[in-house]
């Protein structure tokens, strides 16, 4: 049997199961916390911090923090959304995020946050990198422009064996998401089709169709992401 | 009440969104009882002849001619407006950026696969032609811009909600599926 535990997030307490993270607790109880990098059934990662919360007036992701029994969080406070809404405009500035020319446009995560913070602008200035785009695999194009290294394709996206269709090449600016060029010619249309769904933006678009649901009935045209958790 | 006097121009932009501004439909009438229109497209009046409340600003900086027009707007604007994609983040014609304005010049009139007329080898050189910037800058990185209106373009709606409420100085509640980048 597992021990059942209490949290308070922002004063509402919740009962959960001693082992989870906050970010499981909160969903599972009806409390959004905004994630990007974190995926349902791969290890949590904690590194686009959009999860962030307050507790003991110390900022640590949710996504990697395990509940524990008395704990009190900090979610939705003017100080912790600003601060996530700072992650969006970060991300909207250090890659090329041309929204309209996007097939991920509507059901693009990074996208639908920025919508959720009301972002009109970022507080800071275009960087206009110049990234590569690779279409050599017959049912997948890799965008670096869009890439925001989370991870989630590099976890998720295995074959048979295991390995890996993406890993990481270089390190700190440089660094880029690649999916490697033998298996990438070797991926099944299923797998690639999954590959997109879990990417959280539109750098890996699978290949033949394209815009294929109309505008007005994509995932966030209306109702604003985090919705479908929360009472 | 005294009529707000509006100015718009369209710079690094495809006028989609002075399109979107028509897409309000009948509500015109309405707006032509809030609203004069100063410099603009719709009107075709060319230079300010009287300070304006409002400036509607299409499209980003791509050139020099861009740049100064965006200046003469602060200049004679008391609000600024960046509507679209374009004005905001630079939006199509940024695709550009990162690209050596040399290479940019040299695919569009040397190297490009439909240049054939072009046997000179010229690149556009005249006086008259406004140089190209580095870059295409979103127009709050050249001047302050006091509003966004994001959108390719930005809907009717939009448009509409936040000029009548900046008019009438009435609060401005947008709901969720007004705000949209593509």
């Amino acid at each position: 049997m597992t021990n059942k535990i209490k949290i308070k997030i922002d004063g509402k307490e919740i009962i959960t199961d001693q082992g989870k993270t906050i970010v499981e607790a909160a969903h599972e109880n009806g409390i959004f916390i905004p994630t990007l990098c974190n995926f349902a059934g791969a290890l949590p990662k904690g590194c686009c911090r959009m999860c962030t919360i307050k507790i003991n007036n110390r900022f640590m992701t949710s996504c990697t923090t395990p509940a524990a029994h008395g704990m009190e969080v900090e979610n939705n406070t003017n100080e912790i959304n600003d601060f996530r809404k700072g992650i969006i405009e970060l991300l909207f500035v250090s890659g090329n995020h041309f929204c309209p020319s996007c097939e991920k446009s509507g059901n693009c995560e990074l996208q639908a946050l920025a919508y959720r913070y009301q972002m009109m602008v970022p507080r800071f200035p275009y960087d206009f990198p110049m990234k590569s785009v690779d279409g050599s695999s017959p049912y997948i194009i890799k965008d670096q422009n869009r890439c925001i290294l989370c991870k989630r394709c590099i976890k998720t996206i295995k074959d048979d064996l295991g390995r890996h269709y993406f890993a990481f090449k270089e390190r700190g600016h440089k660094l880029e998401v690649l999916l490697d060029e033998k298996m990438g010619k070797e991926i099944s249309s299923a797998l690639a089709k999954k590959a997109m769904e879990n990417c959280p933006v539109g750098s890996i678009i699978f290949k033949e169709v394209g815009f294929e649901v109309p505008i007005g009935q994509r995932k966030y045209d209306h109702k604003p992401i985090g919705s479908e958790i929360e009472n | 009440m005294e009529k707000k006097i509006i100015a718009t121009t369209s710079l690094a932009g495809c006028f989609g969104c002075h399109m979107s501004v028509l897409d309000i439909d009948e509500r015109i009438l309405e707006l032509i009882e809030l609203v004069e229109f100063n410099k603009s497209p719709v009107d075709d009046i060319k230079t300010f002849t009287k300070p304006v409340d409002i400036g509607i600003i299409e499209g980003g900086c791509c050139n020099s001619e861009n740049v100064e027009v965006l200046r003469s707007f602060r200049k004679n604007c008391k609000i600024l407006i960046s509507l679209g994609e374009c004005a905001i983040m630079g939006g199509l014609p940024a695709l550009r950026n990162g690209i050596p304005i040399e290479e940019c010049l040299n695919e569009a009139y040397i190297n490009g696969p439909t240049v054939g007329l072009n046997t000179q080898h010229i690149l556009p050189n005249d006086d008259e032609l406004p140089m190209l910037l580095d870059k295409v800058y979103p127009c709050h990185e050249i001047v302050k811009i006091d509003y966004y209106l994001p959108g390719c373009p930005p809907s009717a709606e939009l448009i509409w909600d936040a000029l009548v409420a900046l008019i009438t100085g009435s609060k401005l509640d947008l709901p969720y599926e007004v705000i949209k980048f593509d």
